[in-house]
């Protein structure tokens, strides 16, 4: 598109840039994106944590598949770790150790990507929950934080695929019981474990398939779930918290050229350089200790990575049901708490359908809730964690039952009331704890700030000195919508003609009386009231 | 029927004028949106010292990345990768994985934190706001969309042909069946493999500790012991298929002791023989406490009691532990008297 | 190593090996051995059990009767043998303070003189596993990659990968290995103390416990190593979850803090 009457000759840079113009379109592409606005929060980086594991995830997974062996093919080790001569084990144990001990540098990069792993479902949890408690899920982001949850899913099995391929004696009782689990199915469970394993457990196939799920199937479907979760963010822009001139339909913060490039750019070096340190100071998956797979071997505190813990904890606590009837088993013990594992972990991802739909609200959201003004919500949130760490602790029972001195059996009883009972008190406590935050939110703005300043009146009494808010606080405080809780409405119209309340609409009602009735959330101060207690104050 | 008015952006400061730099009242309403906050410089910003020292900070930060880069790869070349070190408080580590982790990490974490001190004392923090727009698409591009939806449907006539359209639904479903048949050879069909193992009659009980056959004496109360079957050769796949169901454990326990008849009747004068298989999801069951006689799996805590037939007394597994008939040879040698008379290891549909 | 390993399998290595091993423990007793022992030894051991027989009657008979038949409190110690109570005496374990799901490890009460008379007495009882000697349980030369194997079968499951120890059922425990002595292991195989199984010479021979002994040695001793870094207890991935949320996000989130905040100014945020 240059013009004849440009005669000036363009920079090198600029003439790449036309080229690439020419052909991409880059020019319009950055018109509306290199000055884009993002604002500045610690946890809104949350979300680069995850992303920037990823890439480290598959950088030093990239090198990884140059040494590894995805084979089960028996050999005698003959390497360099001596506790091992002769053993008997597959290549890809074999090939693991060597990545451990003979390739330099092997074992920093297998670290690095373990402990990156650890982190990144780690981070993606917290992100979730950072989403969750400040309402940034709302629309119309809805979608994205669908595809956050299936990145938070997908993450998982990537991550047990993963540190199932060394076939220590720890990942391989682990693929057992993921053996164990598949033949629970009723029906179709053996026909699905002979699949997928190739035949009888262990056989020779599951850590050449593990192997093309984990470094093909699962991070193509991540890498293409989270191209389109960073497109969304950028097309949505950024949610912001409320405050002095952020609105619903403004951003506020620094443009993307150059600070936040340099400050999102710098993080990605921050994340990788912290992780690279811990991979030098600390050890995971120590293989060689934990010996080659067989399936009549075992040690104690078996157990799978953090994040598998969960599903870990439901199938400790489960009483050992099981039926048999007409020549069929049952396998109750295994196969509910299978079913219960992915709705105990959905139940957080349906919520924000659920919340839309008892509010009806059809607006656009982009200013933050704080949490304590969602108290359902939030008390919704905190049940769900309550309930994860409870199933957590289920998973770890033993490793608790020995560094607490407790017993194994008292634990697992814990967990199995405690599954029920916990995330209620959870719940019924953080609604408490979020209304009475409304409350001295609202005390905040109509009686002002405490000061710690006693002050005695002329007739003898003390009062503490309040300082009234500044009108940014007065805003920030008072700047949430309150719903009105929905109505059944009149059950006969004007005409006279009965009209039918839906069941759906009935139970959609009770709802919203329970997250916006009376008593459920504090009725934030109103203009007259202020006006009128601040004169009143005049008269003191 | 929705119940319940939401109002429209009414609280949205955008339509009470210009947000920016706020002009509302405060008589009027105390809560309205005052507007962003005036820019106060930094030190940087005010004081061009302060900026040059944030400079060289940054470029120091640059160098020591270069450093310690350099410092990478001399550590690469120099320390031998099976060269240990004491390190307080890490213990004896390996020299070159600490070496190249803290190189490769300073040197990372130097550039993003020079970047980020960049960025925050010496590029503009001067808040912008940019103005958001609805995602949803105006009335009128919305019926262009639909307009343009219907002229291509109408030209497509699939409406007007539902034996095309039929058709065509017809094929897309069906031809997914092919990968899924393309499924089948991934493994053989379960058969009756998980009903059977390697042990038969007269199969020896080999010690796996030791590779020799068991004799009746050499096993004592309160000890614990695991066994083969004879003719089973490790360090080969069907080993490891065929451990993975075949697995015993012997104790022996007073035959007084023996709540079970028919464990008493299998065992020989007291000598136990049991899956090491969990009937829960098969992990290796072997905890054994030789004075209450109970053994408890690793993996989900279920305890099973060998003195009363391996019976389920706590956890999540459904069944008790088969037991593996076993008598004693011409030879004095412990033999099985045949295949466990069920199917080993955790429970499955065809079970029954 | 492979040199050595090949050498390891000549059929004279075991020969060259046992020559050592005599020639070494030979020294050991001239050096150590009090002079005149042997005739004496006859006296020497039945004024042992007599000792033993009035310390057993002080700290022992109340919970396992007075001639070691065993009472409600205390199993019978009629030929548990001197390994045995060697083991439960030198660990400290007994006498037991208070009743429990299990007997501690605690500071021993009983010198080692002590220990041997009340062993020699309760040998006297009845015909029991025997305290092991020196070189029955010095791990010197041992195989210790058979030793892992042995290690992973029959004790890892209780014990840990590592002997880093592990929970049984109510309240019971496996302890942790590091810093057990080899001979208090090798006595704890021999005799099964508490829930413990016993694993006797006839199915698990001498040579294996010190093959299972070296291998305990090289990775949860003073002479182990963790290549890695920080072994984080050794207990796998809790401590490593915990590790990583803690320190791993826990930095991570301190730095995205101070990525995000705002740079000094004269204002308060």
């Amino acid at each position: 598109m240059s013009t004849a009457t440009d005669k000036r000759k363009a920079p090198a840079g600029e003439r790449v840039a036309d080229w690439a113009d020419g052909r991409l379109g880059i020019y319009s592409l950055a018109k509306a994106n290199m000055r884009k606005i993002f604002p500045d929060h610690w946890s809104f980086m949350l979300g680069e944590i995850c992303l920037y594991s990823f890439i480290i995830i598959i950088l030093t997974g990239v090198y990884l598949t140059l040494f590894f062996h995805p084979s089960m093919n028996e050999v005698e080790y003959h390497g360099s770790y001596v506790p091992m001569q002769g053993v008997m084990m597959s290549e890809a144990f074999a090939s693991t150790l060597d990545i451990s001990f003979d390739v330099r540098g092997g074992l920093l990069i297998r670290q690095i990507h373990h402990w990156a792993a650890l982190i990144f479902v780690a981070a993606m949890i917290v992100h979730m929950m950072r989403v969750f408690f400040t309402g940034a899920f709302r629309k119309p982001r809805e979608v994205n934080w669908v595809f956050g949850f299936l990145l938070l899913v997908l993450g998982m099995f990537t991550g047990f695929t993963g540190y199932s391929l060394p076939d220590d004696l720890l990942s391989g009782t682990g693929v057992r019981f993921m053996e164990g689990a598949i033949l629970s199915v009723p029906v179709v469970g053996t026909y699905i474990s002979f699949f997928l394993f190739g035949g009888e457990f262990p056989g020779s196939d599951f850590v050449a398939r593990f192997y093309s799920i984990h470094i093909l199937l699962l991070p193509g479907i991540m890498m293409g779930l989270l191209v389109a979760h960073l497109i969304l963010v950028f097309y949505h822009k950024h949610t912001q918290f409320p405050g002095p001139g952020r609105t619903n339909n403004n951003v506020v913060g620094m443009p993307l050229l150059p600070v936040y490039m340099a400050k999102a750019g710098g993080f990605f070096f921050l994340v990788f350089g912290v992780i690279a340190a811990i991979a030098a100071i600390a050890t995971i998956n120590p293989i060689w200790n934990l010996g080659p797979y067989r399936p009549d071997h075992v040690s104690t505190g078996a157990q799978p990575d953090w994040y598998m813990g969960m599903p870990e904890g439901l199938i400790r606590a489960m009483p050992g049901w099981e039926i048999n009837l007409w020549g069929h088993t049952l396998v109750l013990g295994v196969f509910i708490p299978l079913i219960l594992f992915p709705l105990v972990l959905g139940a957080i991802a349906v919520w924000p359908f659920i919340e839309s739909w008892v509010t009806g609200d059809k607006r656009e959201h982009h200013l933050l809730d704080r949490p304590r003004n969602a108290p359902t919500r939030t008390a919704f949130g905190v049940a769900w964690i309550a309930e994860y760490i409870v199933l957590l602790i289920g998973g770890g029972n033993d490793m608790f039952a020995q560094y607490f001195h407790l017993s194994i059996n008292a634990i697992t009883w814990f967990v199995r009331i405690g599954f029920f009972a916990v995330p209620v008190l959870a719940f019924i406590i953080t609604k408490r704890i979020c209304l009475g935050l409304q409350r001295r939110d609202n005390d905040k703005v109509l009686h002002g700030r405490e000061t710690g300043v006693i002050k005695r009146l002329p007739h003898g009494e003390f009062v503490e000195v309040h300082e009234p808010l500044s009108q940014d606080k007065l805003h920030t405080l008072t700047s949430h919508h309150q719903y009105t809780p929905a109505e059944i409405g009149p059950t006969v119209d004007e005409n006279g003609v009965e009209r039918k309340v839906g069941a759906m609409e009935k139970l959609r009602v009770k709802l919203s009386k329970g997250m916006y009735g009376e008593g459920n959330q504090i009725p934030k101060p109103t203009v007259e009231e202020y006006k009128e207690i601040q004169s009143g104050h005049g008269h003191h | 029927m929705s119940s319940q008015e939401i109002p429209e952006d009414k609280h949205l400061p955008s339509e009470q004028g210009d947000a920016h730099h706020g002009g509302v009242a405060v008589a009027d309403d105390p809560f309205a949106d005052p507007g962003l906050p005036v820019h106060k410089p930094r030190i940087q910003d005010i004081d061009d010292r302060a900026a040059k020292r944030s400079e060289r900070t940054v470029a120091m930060l640059f160098t020591v990345s270069m450093l310690a880069t350099i410092a990478f790869i001399a550590a690469y070349v120099i320390i031998p990768v099976d060269k240990i070190v004491y390190i307080f408080p890490l213990g004896k580590v390996s020299a070159l994985n600490f070496a190249l982790g803290m190189t490769l990490g300073t040197a990372l974490f130097c550039i993003g934190a020079g970047a980020v001190h960049w960025a925050r004392t010496l590029m503009s923090d001067v808040e912008v706001a940019d103005d958001r727009h609805p995602i949803a698409a105006p009335a009128d591009v919305k019926a262009k969309v639909m307009s343009d939806f219907a002229a291509g449907a109408e030209e497509s006539a699939i409406g007007r042909r539902p034996l095309i359209r039929n058709t065509l639904l017809g094929a897309l479903a069906m031809v997914p069946l092919s990968g899924l048949v393309l499924l089948r050879d991934l493994g053989p069909l379960p058969e009756e493999k998980l009903r059977k193992t390697v042990w038969a009659k007269g199969k020896l009980l080999i010690n796996q500790n030791t590779g020799e056959p068991l004799r009746p004496e050499d096993v004592q109360v309160g000890s614990l012991t695991f066994v083969q079957p004879e003719g089973l050769e490790e360090g080969t796949h069907e080993f490891q298929t065929e451990i993975a169901k075949a697995a015993v454990m012997i104790v022996r326990i007073q035959p007084d002791d023996i709540k079970d008849k028919r464990e008493l009747e299998w065992s020989h004068d007291g000598i136990v023989a049991y899956s090491k298989i969990c009937t829960h999801v098969g992990c290796p069951i072997s905890l054994y406490e030789q004075q209450t006689h109970h053994v408890l799996c690793p993996c989900h805590q279920s305890t099973f009691d060998l003195s009363d037939g391996a019976r389920v007394i706590f956890g999540p597994a459904g069944h008790a532990l088969p037991q593996l008939r076993i008598g004693v040879n011409g030879e004095g040698f412990l033999e099985a008297l045949g295949d466990f008379e069920e199917p080993v290891g955790p429970a499955f549909w065809e079970r029954g | 190593m492979k040199k050595l390993s090949a050498r390891r399998r000549h059929p004279l290595a075991a020969v060259v090996v046992l020559l050592l091993a005599l020639a070494a423990t030979g020294g050991l007793y001239a050096a150590f051995a009090p002079a005149g022992k042997a005739q004496a030894e006859e006296t020497a051991q039945s004024l042992a059990i007599e000792e033993g027989k009035k310390l057993y009657a002080v700290g022992c008979a109340s919970c396992h009767g007075t001639g070691g038949e065993g009472t409600t409190d205390g199993p019978s110690l009629v030929g548990v043998g001197s390994a045995a109570v060697d083991f439960q005496v030198s660990t400290g374990r007994m006498p037991a303070q208070q009743p429990g799901a299990q007997v501690p490890k605690k500071p021993v009460v009983y010198s080692q003189a002590q220990i041997d008379q009340l062993a020699a007495y309760i040998a006297s009882l009845g015909a029991g596993p025997i305290t092991p000697t020196k070189k029955q349980y010095d791990p010197a030369g041992a195989d210790i990659a058979n030793g892992g194997e042995l290690f992973r079968n029959n004790c890892a499951q209780c014990h840990n990968f590592t002997g880093e120890g592990g929970a049984l059922t109510n309240g019971k425990y496996a302890p942790n290995l590091e810093d057990v002595t080899p001979k208090h292991i090798y006595e704890a195989m021999l005799t099964g103390p508490q829930n413990m199984p016993s694993f006797p010479d006839s199915v698990m021979p001498e040579k294996e416990k010190k093959d299972i002994i070296a291998y305990l040695q090289n990775v949860n001793g003073e002479k182990s190593v963790n290549p890695g870094g920080l072994k984080l207890g050794g207990l796998g991935p809790v401590s490593e979850g915990l590790f990583g949320w803690i320190f791993g996000l826990g930095a991570l989130i301190a730095v995205a803090v101070w990525v995000a905040a705002h740079t000094a100014k004269a204002k308060k945020s």
